[in-house]
């Protein structure tokens, strides 16, 4: 059924994703696509994977933004996104076939892929780009907040979280239930301010995302000169240097 | 977004399709026309004709063929599923509505509320079809008031000009008033493409790069990096950018070759005796159907998800 579920319970798993620490290295993404292409929606096509014009289905991708304030200065921050499991999410209730549906239990969206027709009008209806066709099955993908993994019993307790958080070496992902208000997930996010995206597009992510914290230290104010251009160094290099620059950069 | 061929045939073939049934319908209630039967033989096969194969080509598109039918589930909450609802359901009443035309050659009494029934869902099919787009809040050019008035009269207005073409190829007298309200139509699908296109250019509402990552209190948010080196799904489906100058280009094509033209056609037509009306009418439906073929086109090209603020875009 497509509709949202008329009764949801209190429980909202999700995943809180820390932009201050977040260093940009993409390991919840591979660790995410190992899972998942043996997982709840395996596999994970690819198209052309060691060729010129590579392509496939991910869950999670990494997406690195630059801000720069009004003052010229600027900060690099790392992004990382997947399926928000949104509250009132619109893939869901676009869906034709009953096959996209928010699980009553956790609030988990997943994708039926024997019911999905592959129209693609889900990943029209969701803002966040969560949602990826697979050209080889021919119906919809999505993360699954490793279901397959966070309630399985054959794994040690520690394990029984999305591959994405268990791998991030930084600590920048926390997975949880934002349904109760005391969970560490939820304190977190108290604690931190953390946001919701996009929240114009009226779909209530669960997802939240923990802001960058201030500049310890102003980058003029830091005593450390810029370094100067090596561009305009390199005619006064020495020979050798100019040699090794040469065969460097063949 | 990425305009498939498949869906632009779909939505113009079967609205001229719809538009002519619910054509047909009118002017029976109406009895305006008698049920000539080679003229409905003629009317209903293009029409039926123009819906089935707008019905198949958007078969096509899927990845599972197969399972369509199962999209006639959730008309609940899903204006797809309430399209394919509504065009399933349309073949019936059309369908006894052409049979008492062409086999028993009425048009009038109970055949003529079926013809009723058969227009009125006609007209919630497209309906249906518009507020699939119109429905979408990620994509803000579709998200508009605007955009359900342009389907339905669209489809009013191709599928009336194939009616006009055939009405004076039976040489109905009822050709020439019926020349009048397509020259109506003309006039409003005018007016409403345009102020779909000034309701465009408005971006007060817009999403920004700043509200899709929460970064905007640190200042102006830009792309660095996009996720991986080649392009992805979301990118070739959503990330379709039409060049500005061309979309002048073809929107000139439209208003000019697509609409001004072949209103001036029909009305030329007016004054024109039998067979010269014929003509005028048969090419004015030749650049109409290029026009609105154009017009489809762009209302893909030119639509903006939101998602592709997370690949550099900075208003969507
Ligand atoms: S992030 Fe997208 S795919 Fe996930 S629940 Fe929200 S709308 Fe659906
Ligand atoms: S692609 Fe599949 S899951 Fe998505 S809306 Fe269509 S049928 Fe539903």
């Amino acid at each position: 059924m497509t509709s949202l579920p008329r009764n949801p319970g209190p429980t909202k798993l999700g995943l809180v994703i820390d932009l201050d620490i977040c260093v940009g290295c993409h390991a919840c993404a591979v660790n995410c696509k190992e899972w998942n292409t043996g997982g709840h929606s395996a596999p994970l096509t690819d198209h052309d994977p060691y060729g010129a014009d590579p392509s496939g289905v991910w869950f999670n991708r990494i997406h690195s933004f630059e801000v720069v304030d009004d003052d010229g200065d600027s900060r690099t921050v790392h992004f990382p996104k997947s399926c928000l499991h949104c509250d009132d999410a619109p893939c869901v209730t676009v869906c034709p076939t009953g096959a996209s549906y928010k699980r009553e239990e956790d609030g988990i969206v997943l994708v039926n892929a024997e019911a999905c027709i592959g129209c693609k009008l889900c990943s029209w209806a969701c803002p966040y780009g969560a949602r990826e066709y697979d050209e080889d099955a021919g119906v919809m993908k999505k993360c699954t907040l490793c279901v397959d993994k966070i309630y399985n019993e054959n794994l040690p307790e520690r394990s029984r979280v999305p591959a994405c958080v268990s791998t991030c070496p930084a600590g920048a992902r926390h997975f949880g239930d934002l349904g109760d208000p005391d969970s560490e997930v939820s304190l977190l996010v108290a604690a931190r301010d953390g946001y919701a995206l996009m929240p114009e597009q009226g779909c209530a992510p669960v997802n939240r995302y923990l802001p960058p914290r201030p500049k310890a230290v102003a980058a003029e104010s830091s005593g450390v000169s810029a370094l100067a251009p090596v561009a305009a160094e390199a005619g006064s290099a020495g020979m050798l240097a100019r040699w090794v620059d040469r065969m460097l950069s063949r | 977004m990425h305009p498939a061929k498949s869906v632009i045939l779909f939505t113009t073939a079967s609205g001229a399709g719809y538009g002519l049934i619910a054509w047909l319908g009118v002017l029976a209630i109406l009895g305006l026309v008698p049920a000539d039967r080679g003229l409905g033989l003629i009317a209903f096969g293009l029409g039926f004709g123009l819906v089935v194969l707008g019905l198949v080509s958007s078969t096509f598109h899927l990845g599972h063929p197969e399972r369509a039918w199962r999209a006639l589930s959730q008309w609940r909450s899903s204006w797809l599923s309430r399209e394919g609802v509504a065009a399933v359901f349309t073949f019936l009443p059309s369908g006894l509505f052409a049979l008492g035309w062409v086999v028993l050659g009425r048009n009038d009494g109970a055949f003529a509320v079926l013809g009723l029934i058969a227009s009125l869902s006609c007209v919630a099919t497209v309906a249906c079809t518009a507020m699939i787009y119109a429905s979408l809040k990620t994509i803000r050019a579709w998200h508009s008031p605007w955009t359900l008035p342009a389907y339905l009269v669209m489809a009013a207005l191709s599928g009336g000009l194939l009616l006009l073409v055939l009405l004076g190829l039976w040489g109905q007298p009822l050709a020439g008033p019926f020349g009048a309200i397509v020259l109506a139509l003309f006039a409003a699908t005018l007016a409403v493409k345009l102020l779909y296109w000034r309701s465009l250019a408005d971006m007060d509402d817009a999403s920004t790069a700043e509200s899709a990552t929460g970064l905007g209190d640190f200042g102006k948010v830009s792309l660095l990096e996009a996720p991986h080196s080649e392009s992805n799904y979301l990118m070739q489906e959503m990330g379709f950018q039409v060049a500005r100058r061309h979309a002048e280009r073809l929107r000139r094509f439209v208003l000019f070759g697509g609409l001004a033209a072949p209103f001036v056609l029909v009305l030329a037509g007016l004054a024109l005796p039998g067979a010269g009306a014929v003509v005028a009418a048969v090419l004015a439906a030749l650049l109409l159907g290029a026009g609105l073929a154009v017009e489809r086109w762009l209302f893909f090209a030119e639509a903006k998800h939101v998602v592709t603020l997370y690949y550099g875009e900075s208003r969507a």
